[in-house]
């Protein structure tokens, strides 16, 4: 039961992290498919999906000669920065008082980079591009690559996380090659509050369990630190709202 | 070479955001670790700082920050 619900839990996780990641990558993707087309645009985007590659054949391996201990206590406080980071940015989003991730100005930020870029470099302007779509693929990629590696940390999980990051990179690289657009109406706050709260709910759990804290309830107890924080993150939506603004999520 | 160093600095952007934050969070960890050592008869005492220390951190820093924002 508490195996199952770990491995749901993972993959959810790890499906939602990965669906926010995959569209911000896209969308600078497709600034470069719109100015330069898809031949850069796709090279530099399959460049960084080699270098990820290589990166997870180069490391993945040394992570099994860490003590698990150590793995889980150093895996837990990177998932609790990242996670309490992201919660943080879409409490703060949801209250009104920085205002909300938006992909179309996103792609329009990104378009208009690379048409200066192309005003001073001329020349090498299927390079810069190839080279943006490249860092995209690579920097988003990469939190791909921590989500799932910490998401997997006990045994049996590196499939369900992973499935779940697969999935979401298939259905966002899918729906952008139909739509051909940036994919803004994907909630991103929400979708950003509701990973926050999970990967928050995992690092505290690992963490613990790298200090040698034993859990009541064992792997059960992540789904009760995912209520609790959800609760506190929703209630700290309601502390960060300035007056005259609508609560989101 | 500027690559490599946005890569760096987007490696390091997955994890700290608000610098403050990221110390606070190392901070309860570092608490939570110490009171394991020193009471190691109630292990959920580390369990109860790490969890509520966090939580506690998370509502701090977002009233600072609405506040740092508003003024």
């Amino acid at each position: 039961m508490g195996s199952l619900a770990h491995a749901g839990t993972a993959m959810t996780a790890a499906f939602l992290a990965s669906l926010v990641e995959a569209v911000e990558a896209l969308t600078i993707v497709l600034a470069v498919a719109t100015l330069r087309g898809w031949r850069p645009a796709g090279l530099g985007a399959l460049a960084g999906l080699m270098l990820l590659v290589l990166i997870v054949l180069a490391f993945g391996p040394l992570l099994d000669r860490v003590p698990l201990h150590l793995l889980q206590l150093a895996i837990g406080i990177l998932l609790l920065l990242f996670g309490m980071r992201w919660l943080r940015k879409s409490i703060l989003r949801s209250g009104g008082v920085i205002p909300l991730h938006d992909e179309a100005m996103a792609f329009a930020t990104g378009t208009a980079e690379l048409r200066e870029q192309a005003r001073r470099h001329e020349a090498r302007l299927d390079w810069l591009a190839a080279l943006a779509s490249f860092k995209a693929v690579l920097l988003e990629g990469l939190e791909v690559v921590f989500i799932v590696i910490a998401l997997s940390t006990s045994p049996g999980l590196l499939v369900p996380a992973s499935a779940g990051a697969l999935a979401a990179c298939l259905l966002v690289a899918g729906m952008g090659f139909v739509v051909q657009r940036p994919l803004a109406r994907v909630p991103e706050n929400t979708l950003k509050f509701a990973v926050g709260v999970m990967l928050a709910a995992f690092g505290i759990f690992w963490t613990g369990e790298g200090l040698g804290v034993a859990w009541p309830g064992a792997d059960l107890a992540i789904v009760a630190f995912a209520a609790l924080f959800l609760a506190v993150a929703r209630g700290a939506v309601v502390l960060a709202r300035r007056p005259g603004t609508t609560v989101l999520p | 070479m500027n690559t490599l160093g946005a890569a760096l600095r987007g490696l390091v952007g997955l994890f700290v955001d608000d610098g403050a934050l990221a110390l606070e969070i190392v901070a309860v960890v570092a608490l939570a670790g110490i009171s394991k050592t020193l009471i190691p008869d109630v292990p959920l005492a580390a369990g109860a700082i790490l969890l509520f220390g966090c939580l506690g951190v998370l509502l701090a820093n977002v009233r600072r920050s609405r506040t740092h924002h508003i003024t």
